[in-house]
């Protein structure tokens, strides 16, 4: 039985709904549109006319299969939209048009579907961002776990020459707020670790801070949000891209309680635990104070947690209080607990 | 009162000051010893601390590390491994372990590459989830196996009491359980002819941190008395490290040669009768163990006794389960890396062909083995 716009959609989602036909319009217009709805969305063509500066502008674009769908602190949608969004503004970009595409498991729960559609334009508004095409797939139970989404995003460049390619001995290494939060609070949410915790996970749109950076006059060198690999991977991916040293004060690390909690109880660290809504920044000694001055009107954790050398070039350094000092190497494999 | 936190478990153990302190004193009680002490840590979480906390750096040269067998992981031999992976691929069979087991390959794959083919593999952190996963999959076996010292064995025994009493009929159990004094007596004083053990170099031993919490320090009194060979059970922090090598250092100096405990806070002589009882109740010392490296070493396994066969996956599936042993590549040194005749680097496939992303010995296999923490955090020194 098929119901019309406007009315109650069915509890779950059907096969029928990814038709093309009257229910995939039913869904489309009663989830999607609802709350994407924009002058472009709207027109409905088979492809989005857009508005863009005639000079460069970036795009990225990424797929998010979390699990649990829904975790202390977000869900996937918040996660789809800051994690595109994110790319965008870490290349000194302003987030503007995105794609949204779904792939839901069939039985899938309607009004699961629309809290996360809701999350997802809650955190567009953040951007001043408009999902302007989209497109959604309903594919047999068991061959998808729950929902699929990928989203595509084009920006503005605010700032050119952001790379992670420019880093210079002298400069400065600097994290936006505690690590390791995200990857810490999905690990305590998995199956098979029962861990009871109040941990959220970090999971934010980072274009605001990266607005209020570029507004105050600071020149960014190198920008990125540290994600899967966590700050250890964006570290080394940059000392090898740019051929230096990255020296790190281990103590200089900010990691919040519970999060250090998990790492003791698991034997992780939280440099190898994935973040949403923390970066790592490299400036010139001279935009410090004036970096960290707009970073801890965010959150006061932002701090400097290292410098750029040339001791082992192409290599992470970390430096303990004690006076020795490791090499701080990507993390390989899947994150399994040590057993003793 | 205050509220005990996590952090007040390590907090204080990693203060920097501290630990330049101990430095000190060991340099200058190291200056008066005129020879080279070799310290086994025997526990994979002693390699993995020593290793990571950098503590190497702050030795004086005449104080040296041998790495010890302590890390379940490394010293599984391969056949077991096939035994889990060939259990995993059972029709109706859930295979449960614990942690990186699960990336260890055996002869013809990991349990991820079973999982990745469609078995079903879970990784628990504690063996009681067994009871729920069991419950969830009323129509399907759950084999545990089982891996770890002395400190994960009670956790095997206490699951194996709930399935009994509970009247649970779906988990079964491989047992891999190993213990510590038996292969520290094997790797100073080997029964074995194929095996030069008095070549070792090993002077003194740092026991093992949370096995002696369960065993109790008693299990050491021996290595003193009838080897000669000093025993101080540390603490897994730096600071309990450093304190420990500390005391070895000055037993050299004074000339004493005794069990001494540096982990005070929760090692005691008799250690946790309760779970001693209970592992006797269910568990049996096999003849012999094969450990990946060094072979076989006398009455350094469990398994569960006679009486609980009904639930042991290895009388179960005898039939479906490879017998023939696999040995290490030939190339590979890792016995010798075990009685601390070689270091890692000194190994000609370490780091080249032998890396943690493709192991070839058993010391590259965990993050605890030392190949793999010398790998990881080794190369600065």
């Amino acid at each position: 039985m098929g119901t019309r716009n406007g009315e109650k959609m069915t509890k779950t989602i059907t096969i029928a709904h990814g038709n093309g036909g009257e229910e995939n319009n039913e869904l489309i217009t009663n989830i999607f549109y609802k709350h994407f709805k924009n002058d472009i969305l709207s027109k409905s063509e088979d492809a989005a006319v857009l508005d863009v500066p005639p000079e460069s502008i970036v795009m990225t674009t990424d797929s998010f299969t979390v699990s649990p769908l829904f975790f202390p602190g977000g869900d996937i949608g918040k996660l789809a939209v800051c994690g595109t969004c994110n790319d965008i503004a870490m290349m000194g970009a302003k987030p503007k048009y995105l794609t949204c595409s779904v792939i839901i498991e069939e039985g899938f729960s309607t009004r699961e579907l629309e809290k996360i559609v809701r999350s997802m334009k809650k955190e567009l508004e953040i951007n001043g961002a408009m999902i302007v095409s989209g497109d959604t797939k309903v594919i047999p139970k068991g061959s998808v776990d729950k929902l699929f989404i990928n989203t595509t995003g084009i920006g503005e460049i605010m700032q050119p020459d952001i790379s992670a390619h420019n880093l210079k001995e002298g400069m400065r290494v600097i994290v936006s707020r505690d690590i390791g939060r995200h990857g810490a609070a999905i690990f305590a949410a998995r199956e098979g670790i029962t861990l009871e915790s109040s941990l959220e996970t970090d999971c934010a749109s980072l274009y605001p801070q990266v607005k209020a950076l570029i507004d105050a006059g600071v020149e960014i060198m190198a920008m990125r949000d540290a994600t899967r690999g966590g700050v250890a991977a964006v570290l080394n991916e940059w000392a090898k891209a740019s051929e230096v040293c990255i020296e790190i004060e281990e103590e200089k690390i900010p990691v919040s309680e519970e999060v250090r909690g998990i790492c003791e109880m698991l034997g992780f660290e939280a440099v190898n635990f994935a973040n949403e809504g923390t970066f790592v920044l490299a400036i010139s000694a001279e935009d410090e104070p004036k970096a960290i001055e707009v970073l801890q009107q965010f959150n006061t954790d932002a701090t400097v947690i290292g410098t750029v050398t040339h001791q082992h070039e192409g290599k992470v350094i970390l430096n303990s209080s004690w006076g020795t000092k490791r090499f701080l190497d990507l993390p390989t494999g899947e994150l399994l607990p040590r057993i003793c | 009162m205050a509220e005990l936190e996590l952090k007040n478990l390590y907090d204080n153990f990693r203060d920097g000051k501290t630990l330049q302190a101990y430095a000190k004193i060991i340099a200058e009680d190291a200056a008066k010893l005129g020879r080279t002490i070799n310290i086994m840590e025997v526990c994979g979480g002693h390699t993995h601390s020593i290793m990571k906390y950098g503590i190497p750096q702050l030795m004086p040269e005449n104080i040296n590390f041998i790495h010890g067998p302590g890390c379940p992981v490394c010293i599984m031999p391969k056949e077991r491994i096939d035994h889990a992976y060939v259990l995993a691929q059972q029709p109706d069979v859930i295979l449960v372990t614990l942690g990186d087991m699960i990336k260890v390959p055996g002869s013809n794959g990991s349990l991820q590459d079973a999982r990745a083919k469609g078995a079903d593999v879970r990784f628990v952190y504690s063996p009681m989830e067994c009871l729920k996963i069991a419950e969830e999959n009323p129509d399907k076996k759950v084999i545990f196996f089982a891996i770890g010292f002395e400190t994960t064995t009670p956790m095997t025994a206490v699951l194996l009491d709930q399935v009994i009493k509970m009247g649970i009929d779906n988990i079964l159990f491989h047992i891999n359980h190993v213990t510590v004094p038996e292969v520290m007596v094997e790797l100073i004083d080997s029964r074995d002819e194929h095996v030069d053990s008095y070549n070792n170099q090993i002077d003194a031993f740092l026991g093992p941190s949370h096995v002696s919490v369960i065993s109790g320090s008693k299990i050491y009194e021996k290595f003193p008395k009838e080897y000669g060979r000093p025993v101080v059970v540390s603490g897994f922090e730096p600071v309990d490290v450093m304190e420990g090598i500390s005391m070895i250092v000055k037993q050299f100096v004074e000339k004493r040669c005794e069990l001494e405990v540096q982990y005070k806070r929760v090692v005691t002589r008799e250690g946790n009768l309760n779970a001693q009882k209970l592992i006797d109740t269910y568990f049996d010392k096999v003849d012999l163990f094969r450990w990946r490296g060094l072979g076989n070493v006398p009455k350094s396994g469990l398994k569960l006794k006679d009486a609980y066969a009904k639930y042991d996956a290895e009388v179960r599936y005898k039939e479906v389960l490879p017998l023939a042993e696999i040995e290490d590549h030939k190339l590979c040194i890792c016995g010798d890396i075990l009685r601390g005749m070689a270091k890692p680097p000194e190994c000609t496939i370490f780091g080249t062909a032998c890396k943690p992303t493709t192991p070839i010995g058993s010391c590259m296999v965990s993050s605890e083995g030392a190949c793999a923490a010398y790998y990881k955090y080794g190369n600065l020194i």
